[in-house]
């Protein structure tokens, strides 16, 4: 089975989506919820029963194809800050993380599977993709979950579906979700207007980062709120219709803001660009706020196209636990800080200043700006 | 502050807003409250549970009144195969193992409403279970031909009908017996 620090040393490949287009649409998730029939479900299992649950399991899901030489470990085995780096990675909840005995983790290789045991739930299978592509990911999942079920008898009632422990996930216990970076949407004061309007179709908005409303990066997340009176087609289907329609909000956005206040533009992005490449102290908050902006910089071609890349690796490395991981020690909140400056600047040293020559040009000769948009 | 909470009227600690239907939500809780509604867990939790669901302060009009009212009677009631009881049911909003669902299929039917968007499931249904389904429905169905058939004093059609009954009615039972 394969090590902790070997599972941590490479990005998965959706964490960096390469050769797919990620410029708006970061990733797609699935997340399937699964109960044993003959066990009460974890929450109030008592201590033998989560054991016997995970006996049960265990088998079962180390040995699926897809798990062959994967990451698999029971979580009172792992550290805190080790726990904290995995939900930093999406790859546990944070509710998993805090759960200790009984409880599982198996990781699928290239971390594009994850499956939780012991979670809320007997089991919490995810899949992610990089880009746009919750069908794929569903796929994927769909052949792990009938494999699964071969093994282990699921508790499933045939007018309410798949049985689970909190109402609001029964039926095809799927949630659907997908990370977009809507700056321009943000820039332009459009945000809101677009997500009132996505959970007036009864799906589900949240910002990455942050608490509460707040939205830190210009990253969000939409996913499926109900999961039962549907297909799971049905569900994907209105999913990926209204992610798309956002997404081209946000293309639409990008062009507008270009065309119509490009000093405006420039500015924001050379001062991400100088104070990310400058800063020796940084708060997550402003990290990820500069970062969001450089990342948008990079789509409108201030930048080369590996940037992107860049910008989504570092979204995850300036993450707390990421830093402590990083120096293998505690740190407190100023020293994390002055660390993650550190990591930034090194990150973004051979960075070119942006390239705004063409686009103020462009502009001034009142043609619309070639960004190699379409 | 001066603020009460909206469940019991002690003084508010926990000030919650949610986006709910497009329309901005705001809730004020007591610590006890707070906790027993969950909102200290943030992905278990919905503003919407409390105020649309059937035992928020939304729906039994006079704070406090139409909750305890409701509580009074049948809390006890157990699930057989696990133990958990209404009363667990009302406090978590969690159910305790898969059969609680038949328990509790009152509570159940209660809580869905306007929680999905149906309440019968229509999506993936488990490989073995699937074909069962399947046959049952195909059973209904030749039934409400063969019917048919009958009346319509097609007496070849329901010959033939009744032999594809009488075959897939063998394989219901073979496979339900042998699980």
């Amino acid at each position: 089975m394969m090590r902790f620090t070997t599972l941590m040393k490479h990005p998965a490949d959706w964490m960096i989506g390469k050769g797919v287009d990620n410029a708006i649409v970061l990733t797609s998730r699935i997340r399937l919820a699964r109960n044993l029939a003959e066990l009460p479900f974890p929450g109030w299992a008592k201590k033998g029963q989560r054991r016997e649950a995970l006996e049960t399991l265990m088998p079962a899901v180390e040995g699926l194809s897809v798990m062959s030489k994967g990451f698999s470990k029971e979580l009172d085995s792992l550290s805190s800050l080790q726990k904290q780096v995995m939900v930093e990675r999406h790859l546990i909840s944070r509710e998993h993380a805090a759960r200790g005995e009984g409880s599982a983790a198996v990781i699928e290789r290239r971390q594009s599977v994850g499956i939780m045991v012991n979670e809320e739930d007997h089991l919490r299978m995810q899949s992610i993709r990089p880009g746009l592509d919750l069908r794929a990911a569903y796929d994927a999942l769909s052949a792990v979950d009938d494999e699964v079920a071969e093994r282990v008898h699921y508790a499933f009632d045939p007018e309410l579906g798949y049985l689970t422990t909190c109402p609001t996930n029964l039926g095809t216990g799927m949630r659907g979700s997908a990370m977009l970076h809507l700056p321009a949407l943000v820039l332009s004061d459009q945000i809101g207007q677009v997500l009132q309007a996505v959970s007036k179709i009864g799906l589900a908005v949240r910002g990455m980062f942050g608490e509460g409303s707040e939205s830190l990066g210009n990253l969000f997340q939409i996913s499926n709120q109900s999961t039962l009176g549907e297909s799971e087609e049905t569900i994907l289907e209105r999913l990926e219709r209204v992610i798309s329609q956002v997404s081209k909000h946000e293309r639409d956005a990008r062009e507008k803001l270009l065309e119509d206040d490009p000093e405006m533009v420039c500015d924001k992005i050379g001062r991400a660009y100088g104070l990310l490449r400058h800063a020796w102290i940084i708060s997550s908050k402003e990290a990820l706020n500069h970062l969001s902006l450089l990342r948008l910089g990079a789509d409108l071609g201030f930048f080369d196209d590996d940037l992107v890349q860049v910008c989504d690796g570092l979204f995850m490395e300036i993450q707390p636990a990421h830093l402590q991981m990083h120096t293998g020690g505690k740190l407190s909140p100023e020293e994390r800080d002055v660390i993650r400056a550190e990591i930034v600047r090194s990150r973004l040293q051979t960075l070119s200043p942006p390239d705004i020559g063409p686009i103020v040009k462009n502009t001034e000769e009142d043609d619309p700006p070639d960004l190699g948009i379409s | 502050m001066g603020m009460e909470c909206d469940k019991c009227g002690k003084p508010a600690k926990v000030h919650l807003t949610q986006l709910v239907g497009g329309k901005v939500k705001k809730v004020a809780l007591c610590n006890e409250c707070a906790g027993e509604s969950g909102v200290t867990d943030p992905t278990g939790f919905a503003l919407a549970d409390m105020l649309l669901g059937p035992t928020g302060p939304a729906m039994t009009g006079a704070k406090g009144t139409g909750v305890t009212a409701s509580t009074g009677s049948s809390s006890r009631v157990a699930c057989p195969s696990c133990g958990f009881t209404l009363d667990d049911l009302k406090r978590v909003r969690r159910f305790g193992c898969g059969d609680c669902y038949s328990a509790f299929r009152e509570e159940v039917v209660q809580m869905l409403r306007g929680m999905h968007k149906g309440v019968t499931h229509r999506g993936k249904v488990p490989d073995g279970l699937m074909e069962m389904h399947q046959r049952k429905l195909r059973l209904e169905e030749l039934r409400g031909k063969l019917e048919q058939a009958v009346t319509s004093e097609n007496y070849e059609e329901a010959a033939s009908l009744r032999d594809e009954i009488l075959s897939l009615e063998e394989k219901v039972s073979t496979t339900e017996g042998g699980q």
